[in-house]
Formats: structure tokens, sequence, C-alpha cells
């Protein structure tokens, strides 16, 4: 299947400084079609029929998620893009903010519209800070132009944590708290910012927005597979001679992405998601890239036939014992006992009742931990264990 | 430091936005800043602190004038980050987690950047530089004061 450049399709060709740029393009066609043309009915239909899922990693419906919010009771709303990209390996927000944030807010507008609601934030990561002037900029063009009516963009920059990329954690955050998970329901759709019926979408699953409206749920449903609808916008990094951003339709192949576009040789194992990722062996290259299958938010880090299993599994690890937020105890206690545990075999000292403790205490922690951190912070162990066995059994003390 | 009680519209305090103007003008969040703004917003100072010590971007702790921050997740990784944090550490004299005596800069590893295609890569204060290799870091280093 082929590359496919609809969420990129302004970057690179517009100037992200200049609105004028954006709407010698069809910028605002789709915020303006839906304000004369469409009830917020018809809108979350549309998008319910178009089959997005959210591109933040967790793949959940989006027309549900804005039907839900829309439907809630409550006159005030709100609605976020989730700009606090951290998982290990993800740059493409960052490289979508860089060349078009105007399609961006016009997808938020469009949230805007649906939910009558006045205000709507872009929740920057600080480290991502250069891009506030930019966004800024662009924000305050499209104030002067009047395509925002009443509805007011603000920009909340971060202050350094991971967790803060989880919807609730975000939220917690932006109330001025320490960023943890919270527990659910409610959901945001009921009760998010300040208790609030909330939006909160990804920068890519809002990139998406002014497409479908202006080209029609059934243009968007015919790419990719039966619940895996549009594209996907990935960031490749690692052992490969040409890192970068690549959109591809859903349903592509990891092949394609990996080898025909990345260039990547000699690989051993790539990993897809990031910390909480899934491990992938080069055995199934030809997986397709699918909710049903693997995709996270897109992270793609390729390792080639020198890197040890053991050691990038360690180091997933202590990355996730680092960012829990430390709310809930298996999350909290289980990624440092499983750091402990691989740092033993990353000495060639693990004990053979490890290799059972490590595949319980996955399960512990997937079953019970508050958040997706904590829910998916085994992937790699249980990946690892299940594909490269080996590696682990070499190191077991005495042998 | 004045911070008077504000609740902007939303009715939101804005608590790590003014730990981080705090942080922007004193270089850290002491205690006294920490009580002042618990006073200001009738909020426990456990909590401000509780919120000041949660994140990388704030610190409790005095800090120099510049902070490096070498990206120490696997894509860095992989490109040899490591070489980078070594480079560093012989051009200042000091190791991750310390400062130097004549509070030029502080080091620091951090987590992903999100700057992977061009690692291994770094940030000094809020500038980005990439494609590192041990040679460029004096001469990067060369352009703070």
């Amino acid at each position: 299947m082929p590359q496919e450049n609809i969420v990129l399709k302004n970057c690179g060709v517009i100037d992200p400084r200049q609105i004028a740029t954006f709407l010698e393009r069809d910028g605002f066609q789709a915020l303006e079609k839906v304000r004369r043309e469409m009830t917020p009915e018809a809108v979350t239909d549309e998008i319910k029929a178009s089959g997005l899922r959210g591109r933040g990693g967790a793949g959940f419906p989006c027309g549900l998620k804005w039907e839900g919010t829309r439907k809630a009771p409550g006159g005030e709303k709100y609605v976020i893009c989730n700009a606090d990209e951290g998982e290990v390996g993800t740059f493409k927000d960052r490289y979508i903010l860089e060349r078009d944030p105007f399609t961006l807010i016009e997808g938020m507008a469009i949230a805007g519209y649906t939910l009558g609601a006045k205000t709507g934030f872009i929740y920057l990561r600080a480290e991502y800070h250069h891009l506030f002037d930019l966004l800024e900029n662009a924000i305050r063009q499209i104030e002067e132009f009047g395509f925002l009516a009443n509805f007011t963009i603000e920009i909340r920059e971060g202050a350094g944590a991971y967790i803060c990329g989880e919807e609730s954690a975000l939220m917690d955050a932006m109330e001025g708290k320490r960023g943890e998970a919270r527990y659910r329901p409610p959901f945001p759709t009921t009760a998010g910012l300040w208790g609030k019926p909330t939006i909160i979408n990804n920068v890519e699953t809002l990139m998406n927005i002014p497409r479908i409206i202006r080209n029609g749920a059934g243009w968007f449903n015919q790419m990719g597979t039966e619940r895996s609808k549009g594209t996907k916008v990935f960031s490749v990094s690692g052992d490969v001679p040409k890192p970068g951003v690549y959109e591809l339709v859903l349903g592509s192949s990891l092949r394609e992405l990996v080898e025909g576009l990345a260039l990547a040789k000699n690989t051993k194992m790539i990993q897809i998601g990031g910390a909480t990722g899934r491990i992938v062996p080069y055995e199934q290259i030809d997986t397709p890239l699918t909710f049903e299958s693997v995709l996270g938010a897109g992270a793609v880090i390729v390792f080639d036939q020198s890197r040890d299993v053991i050691d990038i599994v360690h180091r997933t690890m202590e990355f996730l014992a680092e960012e829990s937020c430390g709310k809930c105890t298996p999350c909290r206690q289980g990624t440092e006992v499983m750091v402990e545990t691989l740092a033993r075999f990353h000495r060639g000292e693990g004990l053979k009742k490890d290799l059972k403790d490590l595949a319980d205490l996955s399960e512990v922690m997937t079953l019970t931990s508050l958040c997706g951190l904590g829910q998916a912070a085994s992937n790699a162990v249980t990946d690892s264990l299940q594909h490269f066995k080996d590696a682990y059994e070499s190191r077991v003390a005495g042998n | 430091m004045s911070q008077q009680a504000i609740s902007n519209r939303h009715g939101e305090q804005d608590l790590i936005g003014r730990l981080k103007e705090a942080q922007a003008k004193f270089g850290h969040v002491s205690e006294e800043v920490m009580a002042e703004l618990a006073r200001s917003l009738d909020i426990p100072i456990n909590d401000v602190y509780g919120v000041a010590s949660f994140y990388s971007f704030l610190s409790t702790q005095p800090l120099g004038r510049n902070i490096i921050r070498i990206c120490q997740s696997l894509p860095c990784y992989l490109k040899y980050g490591q070489t980078i944090m070594e480079s560093v550490a012989q051009e200042i004299g000091i190791i991750p987690g310390e400062t130097t005596a004549d509070g030029k800069f502080s080091f620091q590893l951090t987590n992903c950047i999100g700057l992977c295609d061009r690692a291994p890569a770094m940030m000094i204060n809020y500038d980005s530089h990439v494609d590192l290799t041990p040679k460029k870091i004096a001469q990067i280093l060369g352009t703070y004061k």
C-alpha cells in the first residue's frame, strides 16, 4: 500500500508563518463548511462514519469521543490538543507543528463548533518550547482573519513529564497539580478539564478532521483496513540510513516502511510504539501496520543485528520506572522490580526463576495498573521473552 | 517575590506557570518562593513542593545559568549518545547531576526530547542541538556565557 500525504499534505508546501499560503490551499474550507452546512450532530456523525481512531496511541474511535462529549450535560466544555509528545522515538507531532500549525487549529475549531465550546487549549511539552511563538503567531493570524469567531485558543506549556501525555494526567497538570493518572470513570467526555466535558485529541488526530469534513467520510474510509481507516504518520529512528517522518496508508507493511522507505538493512528487531510499544522480530517484518496488530503512536525504532535485546529492554524499563507517576503500586513498584531483574540479566547473573517471575509480574501490571503506562509497561519484556528467550537463558547465572 | 492570588477566568490557579516564572527569574524554585506561592494561592506548601519536585523542568535546588540536557533515550543511545555525555563531562569537568563551580553550567540527562531523527541530540536551555559528535561539543558550549 502506498505512501500518501493526507495529514502532511501542507508540510513543506506552505509557510507556517504566513496564513496566506495556507488559504491558497484549501485552508479553512472545512471549518466554513461545518459552520454553513452542518449541525454539530452531522459533524460527529461524519467523524463516526469515517472510522477515524485516535492517533496518540490508544486508538479510541474519535467520533464516539466527540459524540459523547457533545451529548454530555453541561454548558461549559473544552477542547484540548495533546501536543505533549513524549513517547520514546516519536517526533511526528513536532514535525507537523513546525510545518502546518494552521490545519491543527482548524481541526480544533471544528471540535469547538461541535461542542459549542468557547475555549480550546494546546498543551505543548516543555521540550517543544521553540514552537510556542510559531503556534501563537498562527493563532493570532487566524484570529485576525476572523476564522475563530468566538472560539479562543490558548497554549499551555508543560514542565517536563512523560506521563502528562496520558490524557487524565495532562488535565491534572493543566489544573496545576502533579501529573498523575486519574481513576476512570468518569471519562473526559463527561468530566475532563476542571470537571467539564472535554474533547482531548492528539495533534495528528485533529489534523485529520478538516480532511474528513472537506472530502467526506466515504473518501476517508476507503483507505486502510476494516478497523484502521486512513493514514498514519510514523517516526522512524534507530539503525536506519534514512530516519524521519513518513505517512502511509494504514495496513501498509512494516517492511515497506522500514526497508522500503528508511532503507534499513540487517535488522534484528523493531520496537513499535516506543517504550510502551511492542517488539517485533525481523521474521515478522511483513506485519501490517494497523491498530489490530501493532501501531501505538507510530514510533518505529529499528535495531540491527549488533544490538543486545536485554540491553534494549533494560533501558526501556529504566525509562518507564523513571517516568512512572508513582500513584498506583503495580506500576511504581513493578517497573522498579523489572529494572532490578533485567539488570541482573544484563550482568549475566539472571536466575532461572526470574523468567517466570517476569512473566507473572507482567501479567499483574497489565491487569491492575491505573493507566496505559503501567498497563503497557511490560510489553517489551513480554515480547522479548517470547521472541528472544535465548537471550535471557544465556544470561542465567551458571550457564 | 511578591505574588497575588490570581485565578483566571477558568478558575485556574496556574501553579505550574507560576513555578516556571519563578524558575526563569531565580534559576530554581526556592523554599521561600514555594511558601509564598502556597500563601497566595491558599494551598498547603506540601502541595506546592509536590508539584515543584514532580516536573523535570522545575528544580528545587539552585542550578547553573545554562542547563545542558543530553537525551539518554534509545534512539540517541543507538547513535552513541554516550560519547556526547563523555565529551560534555570532559569539557566542563562535572558529571550528570552536577553544576560547575562557576555556576555556568548544570549537566543533566533527560528522556526523549523528540529529536530522534537527528540523534544524538541535546538541549541547552531551550535550544536544540542535533546530529552531535564529540568534536562539536567544545564549540557549542563556547557559545554560552
